[in-house]
């Protein structure tokens, strides 16, 4: 019955979603809003600003460092949880009855 | 994993790429600057050579990197990467603002530099997460880290 409901849900939810998708700019088009913010200030000043030629890395390491510290911080995060979930046992887990079997 | 299998073809093979592959982390680290790469592709070049190496050649070989040494590593990739960040707030500009770091030179050759710092920060963070990553799931005979 849930499921149903659900299902029922969904689809104005689809129609409404299928509606909005229709609206999004074109592919490349060059007066998305994705295009006219601060996208042309970085193709226009990032060479002498920042010295690199390459302009994602002008984006990534300097325009947006504090967000690619964040990356690294989460990578760091990841092998902290990894360590500290798998790396305290002592000795390896008894096989189960299961596994026996 | 409970031991290297390392045959004399394996550790030739092994042996014969890894300085390569080095060399490679190293441009790609480098070049970054100027074209597709950085401090994230570098570093999981330089952890699939360790990586390797463990494999054929076991933890203790010489020029591997040890658990602990991993784990020193992943530490210190977010400090360097910080501690550029705090050395340009403290010399007078913002947060990672690299122009503001108190070197001799051009402003924009300064965050060229600083770019290439944060980079290499990376590049051993990322390094020493992979190889750490990888030690935890493939415990050694001792079962220790």
């Amino acid at each position: 019955m849930i499921g149903r409901l659900a299902v029922l849900l969904l689809i104005p939810a689809f129609v409404v979603l299928l509606q909005a998708a229709a609206e999004l700019p074109a592919v490349g088009d060059g007066d998305s809003p994705a295009f006219t913010h601060v996208a042309p200030y970085y193709l226009e000043h990032a060479h002498e600003e920042t010295g690199a030629p390459n302009f994602v890395t002008a984006v990534l390491a300097d325009y947006r460092g504090y967000d690619t510290f964040g990356e690294l911080t989460v990578i760091f995060t990841a092998g902290l949880a990894c360590l500290l979930i798998l790396g305290t046992r002592d000795e390896p887990p008894a096989p189960r009855d299961e596994d026996v079997a | 994993m409970k031991s290297k299998f390392g045959s004399p073809v394996l550790d030739a093979s092994a042996r014969l790429l890894a300085p390569f592959m080095w060399l490679f982390a190293a441009y790609v680290l480098v070049h970054g600057h100027d074209s597709p790469g950085g401090g994230f592709q570098a570093g999981v070049i330089l952890a699939a050579s360790i990586i390797m190496l463990r494999l054929v050649r076991g933890e203790a070989s010489p020029p591997g990197l040890t658990s602990r040494g991993a784990l020193t590593f992943a530490c210190a990739g977010p400090l360097i990467y910080g501690g550029i960040g705090i050395v340009s707030l403290l010399s007078g500009g913002n947060f990672l603002d690299y122009g503001a770091l108190p070197l001799p030179m051009d402003p924009v050759q300064i965050r060229v530099i600083g770019t290439l710092g944060i980079e290499t920060g990376v590049m051993i963070g990322v390094t020493g997460v992979m190889v750490l990553i990888f030690d935890v799931l493939a415990p050694w005979d001792d079962g220790t880290v």
